[in-house]
């Protein structure tokens, strides 16, 4: 039962930290290049910018909601287990999401790397 | 890709190993923590070795941040997950684990993975719109 409670806690963690990986990255990418921006127009320009867009706060409260599950799934299950299977899972999950909703090109070449990585982190725990 | 920007990616690497052995190395000090005692998370910050890995991972942020201002998301992952590779080498080097064969694999697939996306390029043509390209826009409708 106990492997049950561990296995949801790292789906849960892959889903939070998915969503807020591609709500930061979405929120990143209208802000637009953060180093030409604090260049022209100084760093608080850079941080109003980043606060005001609405998406960000979302990714940030995503990022909580992983982090308190990875809390909870470590008081579960065995340190071995969920933190190399929800970290490699998450490699391959926002590789996806980051096709279907950030519309980033994917290629052969980054799916090699995403896949690649998460084996290594995936043998990293054995 | 210039120097400076791989800079950000080497300082998201650096800072979160840093923050995550700082924060690591205070819960040890602390102890177990529970929901049902909360002025413990109080105490908790004010370890110094805590205060200081979060310190650390707030300057990871930052770096994160800014690396996904200027590149995909499936570029800075997997670029910035050297990070297990050093974890694993701190241990071996400073703290003498031993590190078996299966792990050194899985450090050669991480490093062959970091490889294979550092070649290829860092941002692809995506559907958002900066305020960036929005305002050089503007301007040029201004002139």
């Amino acid at each position: 039962m106990s492997d049950f409670y561990a296995w949801a806690a790292i789906a849960l963690i892959v889903v939070a930290s998915t969503t807020g990986d591609v709500l930061l990255s979405y929120s990143m990418k209208r802000v637009g290049d953060v180093g030409e921006l604090w260049k022209r127009r100084g760093m608080l320009a850079v941080i109003g910018r980043v606060f005001s867009t609405p998406t960000f706060p979302l990714g940030v409260a995503a990022m909580g909601v992983a982090f308190y599950s990875l809390l909870f799934g470590l008081s579960w299950g065995n340190l071995s287990l969920v933190v190399p299977a929800s970290a490699s899972l998450t490699f391959v999950a926002n590789a996806l999401a980051a096709r279907i909703f950030l519309r980033e090109r994917v290629g052969r070449r980054r799916w090699i790397a995403a896949l690649l990585v998460a084996g290594g982190v995936a043998l990293m725990a054995v | 890709m210039t120097f400076r920007k791989y800079l950000v990616l080497a300082g998201i690497t650096v800072f979160s190993t840093a923050g995550d052995s700082l924060l690591a190395r205070g819960m040890k000090d602390v102890g177990a923590l529970s929901l049902h005692n909360l002025p413990g998370l109080l105490i908790a910050i004010l370890n110094p070795w805590v205060a200081l890995g979060i310190v650390f991972l707030l300057t990871f942020f930052t770096c994160y941040m800014s690396a996904l201002s200027w590149a995909d998301l499936t570029y800075v992952l997997p670029a910035t997950s050297l990070a297990y590779v050093l974890v694993a080498l701190v241990g071996h080097f400073r703290l003498h684990e031993v590190i078996s064969p299966t792990r050194w694999l899985g450090i050669a697939l991480i490093a062959g993975g970091v490889g294979f996306v550092a070649a290829g390029p860092s941002l692809t043509p995506g559907e958002v719109s900066s305020h960036e390209s929005r305002d050089s826009l503007s301007q040029k409708v201004e002139l």
